[in-house]
């Protein structure tokens, strides 16, 4: 039986973006050219009713997938109630809502 | 009034204050250190943010300075400047009724950056070197490969305290928008990201086209400064930066690095200051004695500024202030202020 001494090995937290496959992140851009023009302005996530109750962040979430980072990403979207107040605020006018369900069509293989 | 106006430096800066007094009949004198006039728009190949040839400004200043019979010197190192005389490192002395400045900027030397690699590595560049690639017609890796994945960085040699330049050199976000597309262009299949600190989009036109290069040119944006550039085995280049919007360090290689090198005073200004009284802001570039009224004086009576020896700017804001120093430098010889 091994023993638990309480240490464990930390995962490297950097985004390798030799080791990511960009190709999801690719279609869901070509899908959606709109969503690289965000600037990253937080505006969506200030007015999230989720984000404000939870670690949620579509800003994070979302810039995360446009690096190749997929894990854990759909399990988070769940977590978006679809109200569609990010998408009245978002200065480059994206549809965020739209955005969240591209996303979640992409890496959800529906 | 006791000789000519007397202009430091032939580049756009020069040659329009040339034409402008030429127009409201003043004669002029061009002292060019170089051999040509033009200056640093000379090497440049395409402006921002129309992609209008640098050419189509030089070439038709160039040849309107010519027909309009205004004098010029080439190869005149100007050591003292007061605003009766201009004295030339060969200790001749030209006598002048005012003096303008301009003598525009430096490019940083990407060298001091170390940790970026350049002339170390293969496969970095500046943004400069870009320019006269494209002038030649021929932009590659080292060794006339295609690269595949460009990463741009901004703020090279500005916004550093490592390095002693506190400002922002203004033209060098936009700079790098206008050579991200032009890459792609060239490289359809090529991965181009942009590492910024902030995007500074402030002129007409610069915020649309950004937004062209994401949507349109799926050039990515990434915002966090590279930290350092490692050599990989095949001449490519390893970077890392932080991904300050997700919150995590980042790490790529890539096949070329293009540092956008920003504007940084002329070490010249120190004596051209020292041995005519006009001031230096404490960027090292000359101050202007008000920065709304009278952009284009200097703190001292009869030198004047225009273009980038004040501060870093377009060319199209250095055009219009050479016409309104022509204004000022009449006004001057006509009533001594
Ligand atoms: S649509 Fe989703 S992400 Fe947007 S505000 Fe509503 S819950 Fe938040
Ligand atoms: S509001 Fe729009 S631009 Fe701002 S972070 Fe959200 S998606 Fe990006
Ligand atoms: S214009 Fe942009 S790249 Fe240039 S110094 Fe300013 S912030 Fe940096």
């Amino acid at each position: 039986m091994a023993t638990n001494f309480g240490f464990s090995i930390s995962k490297p937290r950097v985004i390798d973006m030799d080791a990511n496959n960009l190709r999801k992140s690719d279609d869901i851009l070509a899908s959606m050219p709109q969503l690289q023009s965000c600037i990253g302005c937080g505006a969506c996530t200030a007015s999230c009713t989720a984000g404000n109750l939870t670690s949620f962040n579509f800003r994070k979430v979302h810039t995360l997938v446009r690096r190749g980072e997929y894990t854990g990403v759909y399990e988070e979207l769940n977590k978006c109630m679809l109200c569609g107040k990010c998408r009245l605020l978002c200065p480059r006018g994206i549809n965020t809502r739209a955005a969240v369900m591209t996303i979640k069509r992409t890496l959800g293989d529906f | 009034m006791k000789g000519r106006v007397v202009i430091v430096g032939g580049g756009v800066a020069g040659m329009q204050t040339a034409l402008s007094l030429k127009a409201l009949g003043i004669e002029s004198l061009i002292l060019e250190q170089s051999r040509q006039l033009g200056g640093k728009l000379t090497g440049w190949h395409l402006l921002f943010p129309t992609f209008t040839p640098a050419q189509d400004v030089v070439a038709p200043l160039i040849r309107a300075v010519r027909q309009s019979g205004i004098q010029t010197r080439f190869g005149c190192k100007v050591v003292s400047v007061d605003s009766r005389r201009v004295i030339l490192d060969s200790g001749e002395r030209i006598d002048a009724a005012a003096v303008v400045l301009c003598s525009g900027s430096t490019l940083f030397n990407a060298k001091i950056k170390e940790e970026y690699g350049y002339g170390i590595y293969d496969n970095v560049f500046t943004s400069a070197d870009i320019e006269q690639m494209m002038n030649n017609g021929k932009v590659a890796m080292a060794d006339g490969r295609t690269p595949e994945r460009i990463a741009i960085l901004h703020c090279v040699g500005s916004r550093d305290e490592k390095v002693c330049q506190r400002h922002c050199s203004k033209v060098c976000c936009i700079t790098a928008v206008k050579q991200a597309i032009e890459l792609k262009k060239l490289f359809p299949d090529a991965d181009v990201f942009n590492f910024y600190m902030d995007m500074r989009m402030f002129g007409p036109g610069y915020e649309e086209l950004y937004r062209r290069a994401q949507i349109e040119h799926n050039i990515h944006f990434v915002r966090g400064r590279i930290s350092e550039a490692s050599p990989l085995m095949d001449s490519r280049v390893q970077i890392k930066a932080e991904d300050t919007l997700t919150g995590r360090p980042l790490r790529m290689s890539v096949d070329m690095l293009v540092l956008m090198v920003g504007m940084r005073a002329n070490d010249d200004n120190a004596f051209i200051s020292s041995s005519s009284g006009a001031e230096l802001a404490e960027n090292g570039f000359f101050k202007p004695r008000n920065s709304f009224m009278d952009n284009v004086l200097s703190t001292k009576e009869g030198i004047f500024l225009v273009g980038t020896i004040s501060s870093p700017k377009t060319v199209g804001q250095t055009l219009n202030e050479a016409s309104a120093a022509a204004i000022r430098i009449a006004e001057y010889l006509r009533y001594g202020n």
